[in-house]
């Protein structure tokens, strides 16, 4: 049973909003809105249905966040935007690039969101992203500056790239930085540890550090959320907690395909399922669709074997992108699969990744597309 | 009072003014004035660590202010500039 979805398009150049009918066959489209702002990531808060935050910068003016409560028709910026401490005196002094990702709290702390930002820092909100505080225990912690290194920049620079909310436990957090891998909190973020073992850094004399990697993605499985892929620079990895050892789960991708992504999206209620869409990570690294030709692959037995699904891409000259916020399902059976590329289109699937169809063009690169549902 | 230049990246925060005058001694204290008026408008121009955000640029009369903590007097002019950013 399928039911109507909106998808929240962060790019480049501004957001759009994308509302289908309940059978996702045609869709409306609301937007540009903020035309000019590079929007990193624009998500629905689930607890209410109706509270959406934008993550916002521009060419030249500093990062912020607003929050819209009406469909996004207004717009209310935040009294006080993520911002690291004023450093006084000595001393490396951080400020906020910009916001890359926002986490609305656990279903039991409603007002409360979490953001991710450039250079990596980890910020909270308890009133619904007005006020934002610095969280101390890691913007803070005393090996801050070996998990984040100054020089350590990915292209767009260095990023506290995703954080993930254990639903069973508020407490029970997981964050992924492009420069020190996944981390782990037990205590809501006041102390983090590492959880990289088995994780791959080939670009270390030390190829598995205890802490170093870059993890582009990490996502729980909805229905066992003891379950983490991770989608990595260097691989695809699962882990089953509590151990904490991952498993290359990529090596199973076909060897001319490889394992290199951006993004993996579990299936909403199958923990045995999940989709990657590759990039050619060869060579010089183009981070394009390897070969030109675009496909994402599912696996149904948690990653043991993999199977290509391409129908309705580019045959060959496909050379687009899909970056770490672009690919996302939705909670419908059965699962719509969306994915923004960075040539500007959307593209979905309403049949779990079988066939694929534009349904947006010419958008600016897409960074960020969030399905929720309508 | 400063007479102070808004560019159009900030006039959203001015409804629409791209010329105002403020109160302060210094750079700072303009934007002091300026973000109680205009909330936020601050934070677009300076970070956290009250540096002028790398794609602005603040000019007392035609000399290019290098930090916000510059003296101003009544008869000068705070011109505020978005800098070259990239396509």
């Amino acid at each position: 049973m399928s039911a109507a979805v909106q998808l929240l398009v962060g790019t480049r150049k501004g957001a759009w909003i994308y509302r289908s009918d309940a059978a996702r066959q045609t869709w409306s489209v609301q937007g540009p809105i903020f035309l000019g702002h590079i929007v990193n990531h624009l998500v629905l808060d689930p607890r209410d249905g109706k509270t959406l935050l934008m993550a916002a910068s521009t060419g030249h003016l500093g990062p912020t966040i607003f929050r819209s409560t009406d469909e996004g028709q207004t717009w209310t910026e935040a009294q006080r935007p993520p911002a690291f401490p004023k450093v006084e005196g000595e001393g490396p002094a951080r400020s906020v690039d910009h916001a890359f990702w926002l986490e609305p709290g656990h279903a039991d702390e409603p007002g409360v969101w979490w953001a991710g930002t450039s250079p990596p820092g980890l910020f909270r909100s308890t009133d619904g992203g007005a006020t934002w505080d610095s969280v101390a225990g890691f913007n803070d912690h005393p090996k801050y500056w070996d998990w984040c290194p100054a020089d350590g920049g990915t292209p767009d620079g260095a990023l506290l790239n995703q954080i993930q909310i254990d639903p069973r436990d508020a407490r029970h957090m997981y964050i992924a930085t492009s420069t020190g891998g996944v981390f782990e909190s037990l205590d809501q973020g006041a102390s983090w540890k590492p959880l990289n073992q088995g994780v791959e850094a080939n670009f270390f004399p030390d190829p598995y550090p205890e802490y170093g990697q870059d993890a582009h993605y990490i996502a729980l499985a909805p229905t066992m959320p003891d379950r983490i892929w991770q989608q990595n620079h260097c691989g695809i990895y699962r882990l089953d907690r509590p151990a904490e050892r991952w498993d290359r789960i990529g090596q199973a991708m076909p060897q001319e395909i490889g394992d290199i992504g951006f993004t993996i999206v579990p299936h909403p209620r199958d923990a045995d399922s999940a989709w990657v869409f590759p990039m050619d990570g060869t060579e010089v690294w183009p981070r394009t669709s390897p070969g030109g030709r675009p496909a994402v692959y599912r696996t149904r037995d948690a990653g043991k074997s993999w199977r290509r699904h391409d129908a309705g891409f580019p045959a060959e000259q496909g050379w687009f992108t899909v970056k770490r916020q672009a690919f996302c399902a939705d909670a419908n059976d059965p699962v719509g699969l969306y994915l923004g590329a960075t040539n500007g289109e959307v593209w979905m699937s309403d049949d779990e990744g079988g066939a694929w169809r534009p349904i947006a063009r010419h958008l600016p690169e897409i960074y960020s597309v969030v399905a929720a549902p309508l | 009072m400063v007479q102070v230049f808004i560019p159009s990246q900030l006039t959203s925060y001015t409804d629409g003014a791209s010329r105002l005058a403020a109160e302060g001694r210094s750079i700072a204290q303009v934007l002091d004035d300026l973000d109680r008026r205009f909330p936020g408008l601050k934070f677009r121009v300076i970070d956290e660590q009250d540096r002028i955000r790398r794609h602005m640029r603040i000019f007392r009369n035609g000399d290019r202010a290098k930090g916000i903590d510059q003296a101003v007097s009544e008869t000068d002019e705070v011109l505020i500039f978005g800098a070259l950013s990239g396509g």
